[in-house]
């Protein structure tokens, strides 16, 4: 397995595969926001929170597909469903990989991309603490959408029409920390909140995915 | 003797071809009986004037869009376990039944909020949840049409919809926490429906409820009917294109 | 018709769209069961002729 999350890894951060693309589209998002709303400093303070939060989380969408596309396409997911790895622990690596050529570098990047938007100050180590406990949720979750759509032709927006509905409770906690930490409330419930789906999510969403990448390299 | 027999598609088209007509005479009788006595026999609220009359359609709309999902989640499973097309095919052919309530829950609550809260939308938990569920819905529809093998597409939108059950629960409460929301203090029974209404309400409020059941189970079975025979029609197809 | 008083705008909008919606969904509903009835038949007439032949 470890050879399997060094091999998905080399091959993200090789030329063409991928790795800053997510990095890029979210600071393209930062910097497109403000010029969709006005650069009012107390708008953008209000909405910092949310348009990271969103902006980490269409990121994390963009590279999903290649999280099985690219083994599917020459046979590779064949061989690893048929060999003694159990397919959930696949997924698994496969979703950890993900999380740390998209998810950690998002996690890095955000209070940069903070300073841009005028998040308060107060809420900085939260952002990384939400984005940190959130972003491997938007993986193991987004891994599951990309295991439904494995195999499909023109599976990119099929894909956000499933997955984007799924992150919603991630969002909606992931977001409420950094607002929370920002008007000076106590942050912590949502954050166990949120680390309470991230635990439950990585557990569950595997087996999930395995039985969605079973159906899926049956028919094709 | 059991249910089961009907997972035998020729048995389940005997059985729901002499169903069919019975649930939909029957779903429009009670539709009708139920809107009618509700549109044109019922007072006004004090407080709501004539838009309680909307309740006889929201509610029933409301309850069936989230029964539809249950009826899809029971089947779904059905199919996962023991294999009935029937099943995966009564699943498909209810989504755009649910889809549709879905949304005549949510443009009913829509225009019934505007003259309460002086709002057309508000990002109230109770409707956040029901546009996330008329997502899931477009969703669960999308995958069967993009899915060429129909076999593995009954697979993978079954494990979808297992996955949205789960997390539509999850959005419930998290829409809740995230938004107290303007449904709470008031006694309006948007998705549950009994309760805090008067008598003279409650009765042709529980038979159009009534009503809108059977008229899904009239248009379930009818659709389902339609999903069995475009089944044979493909294998049909198939056959003659190899023979040729 | 009886007097909906200042909603009646609303009320009638509201019940519109949802029988609008509603039938819409019961008439497509009929009107695919009745196409895949008859290609269905079309089909089986087709390779029953087919048959017929080939004996």
């Amino acid at each position: 397995m470890k050879a399997l999350l060094l091999r998905d890894l080399r091959l993200a951060i090789r030329a063409g595969g991928g790795f800053g693309l997510g990095l890029a589209f979210f600071l393209i998002l930062a910097t497109l926001i403000p010029f969709g709303v006005g650069p009012q400093p107390d708008v953008l303070a209000s909405i910092a929170p949310g348009v990271l939060w969103v902006g980490a989380l269409l990121s994390c969408l963009l590279s999903l597909e290649r999280i099985f596309a690219l083994d599917f396409e020459d046979g590779a997911l064949d061989l690893m469903a048929s060999s003694p790895l159990p397919l959930e622990g696949i997924v698994a690596v496969k979703s950890l990989a993900h999380w740390l050529t998209t998810g950690l570098p998002l996690v890095v990047a955000a209070p940069l991309l903070g300073l841009m938007l005028n998040l308060p100050s107060q809420s900085y180590g939260w952002l990384l603490m939400s984005l940190l406990i959130g972003t491997p949720a938007l993986s193991v979750i987004g891994a599951f959408g990309a295991a439904i759509t494995v195999g499909l032709k023109r599976g990119g927006l099929l894909i956000s029409l499933l997955v984007l509905p799924l992150y919603v409770p991630t969002l909606i906690f992931g977001a409420d920390v950094v607002r929370r930490a920002g008007q000076g409330l106590d942050a912590s419930v949502p954050a166990f909140m949120l680390a309470g789906l991230t635990l439950g999510a990585v557990a569950i969403m595997p087996f999930a995915s395995a039985a969605a990448l079973r159906a899926g390299l049956k028919g094709s | 003797m059991s249910l089961w027999e009907y997972a035998n598609p020729r048995k389940f088209m005997a059985l729901s071809g002499k169903l069919l007509p019975w649930t939909a005479v029957g779903a429009a009788l009670l539709c009708c009986v139920g809107l009618i006595w509700g549109f044109f026999f019922t007072p006004d609220d004090f407080r709501m004037g004539s838009t309680v009359k909307i309740i006889y359609i929201h509610v029933p709309s409301a309850m069936m869009a989230i029964n539809v999902w249950v009826m899809m989640l029971v089947t779904s499973l059905i199919w996962l376990i023991r294999r009935h097309h029937v099943s995966a095919l009564a699943a498909k052919a209810a989504a755009p039944i649910g889809m549709v309530m879905t949304l005549v829950a949510l443009a009913t609550g829509a225009i019934w909020g505007n003259p309460m809260w002086g709002t057309y939308w508000a990002w109230d938990p109770r409707l956040t949840s029901f546009l996330i569920l008329f997502l899931f819905y477009l969703g669960y529809m999308a995958l069967w049409e993009a899915v060429e093998d129909k076999d593995t597409a009954a697979d993978l939108t079954s494990v979808m919809c297992l996955v949205g059950s789960v997390f539509a629960l999850l959005s419930r409460y998290a829409t809740r926490f995230w938004n107290q929301g303007l449904h709470q203090g008031t006694s309006v029974p948007v998705a549950t429906g009994e309760r805090t209404v008067d008598d003279v309400f409650f009765v042709p409020l529980a038979i159009s409820m009534v009503g809108f059941a059977v008229l899904f189970v009239a248009l379930v079975l009818l659709r389902t009917r339609t999903e069995v025979r475009a089944r044979r029609l493909a294998v049909l197809n198939a056959r003659e294109r190899m023979s040729a | 018709m009886i007097d909906l008083g200042k909603y009646a705008a609303d009320v009638v909008f509201a019940y519109g769209i949802s029988l609008g919606l509603i039938l819409g969904l019961i008439g497509l509903s009929m009107y695919r069961a009745k196409r895949m009835k008859a290609d269905l038949a079309a089909a089986e007439a087709r390779i029953e002729a087919r048959q017929n032949n080939g004996t």
